[in-house]
């Protein structure tokens, strides 16, 4: 499990990679926390195109992120997320909180 | 009607979060005799995954204990997965279900019953403060070429 992340002007996106669970999500959050802390984004995009697996520790990652960003009046987006991962993240009602893309498709 | 037992796996594991990924590969592995479909296996590594990691973080906290976990699977497909552990147990069953519900504090969600429980079909929790808990859900698979 990694993370590569961009800072574009005042954009950090976040390429997550793997599988998300309670046994990563930590190494996972301090590198988007320190990208946070560094570049104060107005929109942080967490981009799950590459995460295989994701349970309810990427929801607590997800809402945590929400609560950073938050904190400097930035945006939250979430994209390309598998049908799983979508499933997950909508039990949870992160859909309500977030923009989220499913990989470009109309929904 | 009791169904017949076509097969059963056991295995026990170290409360270790490194293990959680290994426990929900292995009964996915274990499930594949049955042809599921991408979205039960990718249900029941779920909720599989949250089933193991409360052993770890709640049941067991800072120690090491052990995780039991029985898979059966049934004539007709059916699958049937227990988790157990020996550790601190769940003094009030309903509410630790409750979604968004948790003791753990950081950036647990509170979701891993709600999960299980809407990723499977049953789900039963049975505990004793200080003895422990077992979890056991159900899923019953589409088998394919049986459909029309």
């Amino acid at each position: 499990m990694g993370c590569k992340i961009d800072c574009v002007g005042e954009v950090v996106t976040a390429y997550l990679d793997g599988e998300i669970d309670h046994h990563t999500a930590k190494g996972i959050r301090e590198e988007i926390d320190a990208a946070i802390e560094r570049n104060s984004p107005s929109l942080l995009i967490l981009d799950f195109r590459d995460v295989t697996f994701m349970d309810s520790s990427g929801i607590g990652l997800v809402m945590g992120r929400y609560r950073q960003i938050k904190l400097t009046d930035g945006e939250l987006h979430v994209t390309n997320t598998s049908p799983q991962i979508f499933k997950v993240m909508r039990l949870a009602g992160l859909d309500r909180l977030a923009v989220i893309d499913k990989g470009g498709k109309v929904r | 009607m009791k169904q017949k037992l076509i097969n059963e796996f056991k295995m026990n594991l170290l409360a270790r979060s490194s293990n959680e990924s290994f426990a929900r590969v292995a009964i996915a592995a274990f499930i594949t005799q049955l042809d599921p479909t991408i979205d039960e296996i990718c249900d029941i590594k779920t909720a599989v995954s949250e089933a193991v990691t409360n052993c770890i973080v709640h049941a067991y906290k800072e120690k090491l204990g052990q995780i039991y976990i029985t898979v059966r699977i049934y004539e007709g497909g059916n699958v049937m997965i227990k988790i157990k552990d020996r550790g601190c147990g769940i003094p009030d069953i309903p509410q630790a279900m409750e979604p968004m519900f948790t003791t753990a504090g950081g950036e647990r969600a509170g979701l891993g019953f709600a999960v299980m429980q809407s990723f499977m079909d049953k789900l039963k929790v049975v505990s004793k403060v200080g003895s422990g808990t077992t979890v056991t859900f159900t899923k019953q698979l589409q088998l394919r070429g049986q459909n029309d």
